[in-house]
């Protein structure tokens, strides 16, 4: 296997390898755009070509020449801009440009500046955007953008550094909101209360979860999580009596700024401190609540790198065997890795739950696991900037698709750019993977080291096993 | 007892859908070792493709060439889906080899993601059904009791048991299907013996993608309704279906899928039809943790 691989990248290095002065000519790359286009007619045919619409009890056909014959163009000119101006710069980049962009210095100021960024965010939005605007850069992107961070940062403790594949992540981002929801709603805890216990429960869950897959490895033990998963978000929606089903749960109680409520009323934030009512303070709330859960997340998972429990992570990471033979107790390194990433997931759940006020099981689909873990390795697995970046660009990048109303003066008003959020989405994973596939920050700093610090290749990483 | 032979025979229909489907995961994981996240996806696409045809070449047959059109479906839905799968093995998976274990999952995940949001976006988000194609059924008497199978229903085994004999015969009797069988044993092997292995492992997804073409169409048959989310599910299933076969082994995969048929629909008719899906992810879940191999796997030997 291990020589297959090399032999693979091997002949991988002569397709791309230094450049070749004669570059196609454009004759060639005229013919390849055509091949190119040829193609895309083939693969558009009939899916692309004939639209379907349901009548009555049939379906009615209607053609598409035109569109076909647009993404026909389109790739032909994509395809001849690659051969003629891309593809030769980039193998005149020499490769070391392309390895180490960062060195370990710029990272501590860019994450310096990210860090101050975040904390002035609110008021940075407020001062853009006006009251009025603030709400949805806020709440859209700052609020839901922070979650995304803290969910990478969660499974990063089980996958970039434990190694172990987890494709179920979202069954405890579920757990902790339904366990949260469900305290709030039938018992009457207040949310400071339901925070930590949620977090408790879904650590729980990720001990009971992990038990049964300690001897799993790999992509196995990928799809017996994906299972789990399923299985939870299954049982979320056919135990109605629990859980609501499909209608799910609603009316959760709001989180309160230490008993103040965020209401107009007398004895609400806004009368207490003697500002006038917005709807603002509790978004700017929530956004430096989920901030503070972030950095938690953050905080904890640097320490305990540097600890036993974390190091026996990386070791386990790096080879199980050895791991053994030297007496490190794998079935509890696993299962805390498990727990803890499962704990932070509770907690970002309970976030959820409070921020939403009603919670269903469309929030906890299959695809909500693949986009963290997504974010998680596109980030490249291990590094805590990494993946908030991978976060911020894939999640963010597709949020900006709703801002782009103008495009509808272009294209007509039935132009909806928000039907292509996922399909973008889908398309940037399979490109970055391609373009990058030890991450967008692909170096790695080692948590202990003899002499001087200094950052390796993410190559040189094992991914795990486990 | 008729009511039992009744599910039985339902059971069966599903379950060489998810056999056929089956088959394309089990080949790549064998080839490759790789779980191709965007099979599910490629079954819901040539099912929309078999949807389109059908409806375009019925049409131009008028109501009398309802055997011609499917037949022509068939082979055009096969052509089609074939060039999908080696195009997405092209661009997403082939750059990817010999690179680091999950590139190429999160890779196959994303192209998951984007074929179902693909079809969404062209074809729109609902459901897409058309006429019953074949109907009637030959009741059969049994003792007191009696059943029924539906003609629709005897097409697909037909169909099915006639693809796997062809696909067993390439695997087994051609020089491509050696080629494969070899490539799975050892790449290095194979590639020093003069096996074109890219070519080998392109012809794999493109076989793959060919009987869950065929598994597209026979869905449509029995359903009569489309869907772009329809890839997920019985992708799962048909994964778990390959799995609890014994990953890398064809015959476990049609075994498998036609277990998984017959549990998803006995549950569903005796217990619930609520937890069928239940069902199928635990039978997953349960055979990974305590038979990795499979019913007809090899057990995975561990060299350090």
């Amino acid at each position: 296997m291990q020589s297959s691989a090399a032999s693979a990248s091997a002949s991988r290095k002569l397709d791309i390898g230094p450049a070749p002065a004669d570059s196609p000519g454009v004759g060639a790359a005229a013919m390849d755009a055509a091949k190119s286009a040829l193609l895309v007619i083939g693969l558009a045919t009939p899916i692309v070509l004939i639209e379907t619409k349901q009548s009555g009890a049939g379906v009615a056909l209607e053609w598409r020449f035109g569109l076909v014959a647009v993404l026909a163009a389109i790739a032909a000119l994509a395809r001849f801009i690659h051969l003629t101006v891309v593809g030769p710069r980039v193998r005149a980049m020499p490769a070391s440009n392309m390895a180490g962009r960062f060195s370990p210095g710029t990272v501590t100021w860019i994450k310096r500046f990210a860090l101050v960024f975040v904390l002035l965010y609110p008021f940075i939005a407020l001062a853009l955007a006006g009251k009025g605007g603030a709400i949805k850069w806020i709440d859209n992107f700052g609020i839901q953008l922070l979650i995304y961070v803290m969910l990478g940062w969660g499974l990063n403790i089980v996958v970039g550094l434990a190694g172990l594949l987890d494709l179920g992540y979202v069954a405890f981002y579920a757990v902790g909101a339904y366990s949260s929801a469900l305290l709030a709603k039938t018992v009457g805890l207040s949310f400071w209360l339901c925070l930590p216990l949620a977090g408790i429960f879904a650590a729980l869950w990720g001990i009971l979860l992990g038990f049964p897959v300690l001897r799993l490895r790999g992509d196995y033990l990928a799809i017996v999580t994906l299972a789990f998963g399923e299985i939870i978000r299954l049982v979320l929606i056919n135990w109605v009596d629990f859980t609501g089903g499909y209608a799910g749960i609603s009316g959760i109680p709001r989180p309160t700024f230490f008993g103040l409520p965020f209401t107009a009323g007398d004895d609400g934030f806004a009368a207490f401190f003697g500002v006038s009512f917005t709807p603002l303070h509790r978004l700017i709330f929530l956004f430096y609540l989920i901030l503070a859960l972030a950095l938690l997340t953050n905080y904890v998972t640097i320490k305990l790198r540097r600890l036993p429990i974390g190091r026996a992570w990386e070791a386990l990471r790096e080879d199980e065997i050895a791991c053994r033979s030297l007496g490190i107790d794998t079935v509890m390194t696993k299962l805390t890795a498990f727990a803890m990433g499962a704990m932070f997931g509770g907690f970002a759940g309970a976030f959820f739950a409070a921020r939403q006020g009603f919670i269903s099981p469309e929030s906890f689909i299959f695809m909500e696991s693949a986009v963290i873990l997504a974010i998680v390795v596109l980030g490249g697995m291990g590094s805590q900037l990494g993946v908030a970046i991978a976060a911020v660009v894939m999640i963010g990048g597709t949020e900006l698709l709703r801002e782009l109303d103008w495009l509808k003066d272009i294209f007509g008003p039935g132009f909806d750019p928000t039907k292509y959020r996922m399909l973008l989405f889908g398309l940037a994973m399979v490109v970055m993977m391609v373009w990058k596939p030890r991450g967008l920050i692909s170096t790695r700093e080692p948590s202990i080291a003899l002499h001087e610090r200094k950052a390796i290749s993410g190559a040189l990483v094992k991914e795990g096993h486990g | 007892m008729d009511y039992f032979i009744q599910q039985m025979i339902n059971g069966l229909t599903l379950g060489s859908i998810y056999g056929l489907i089956a088959i394309g995961y089990t080949m790549v994981y064998g080839i490759i070792g790789m779980i191709n996240f965007a099979h599910g996806d490629v079954f819901m696409l040539s099912s929309f493709i078999a949807l389109i045809l059908l409806v375009l070449i019925s049409s131009a047959l008028g109501a009398l060439g309802i055997g011609i059109a499917l037949v022509l479906v068939l082979v055009i839905g096969m052509a089609l889906t074939s060039l999908w799968s080696f195009v997405i093995e092209r661009v997403a998976y082939r750059p990817l080899r010999g690179s680091f274990r999950l590139a190429p999952l999160i890779s196959a995940i994303g192209m998951s993601i984007f074929l179902s949001n693909f079809v969404q976006v062209v074809q729109g988000p609902n459901n897409r059904s058309v006429p019953p194609l074949l109907q009637g059924y030959l009741t059969v008497q049994l003792g007191d009791g009696s059943f029924t199978i539906a003609y629709k229903q005897m097409l697909i085994f037909l169909v099915t048991a006639v693809l796997l004999a062809g696909f067993w015969f390439v695997v087994q009797k051609t020089s491509l299907g050696r080629s494969m069988r070899a490539c799975e044993q050892d790449r290095k092997m194979a590639s020093l013996l003069g096996i074109d292995v890219d070519r080998t492992i392109s012809l794999t997804f493109v076989i793959g993608a060919a009987l869950a073409a065929v598994a597209g169409v026979m869905y449509l048959v029995q359903y009569n309704v489309v869907n772009f989310a329809d890839g997920f599910v019985p992708g799962v299933k048909a994964f778990t279906a390959a799995v609890l076969g014994g990953i890398g082994s064809l015959p476990g995969a049609v075994l498998g899928g036609i277990l998984i048929g017959l549990i998803e629909t006995i549950w569903s008719a005796y217990f619930s039809i609520d937890y069928k899906d239940v069902a199928a992810f635990s039978i997953l879940a349960i055979t990974l943790i305590f038979m990795p191999s499979g019913l007809l796997g090899r057990p995975d030997v561990e060299k350090v």
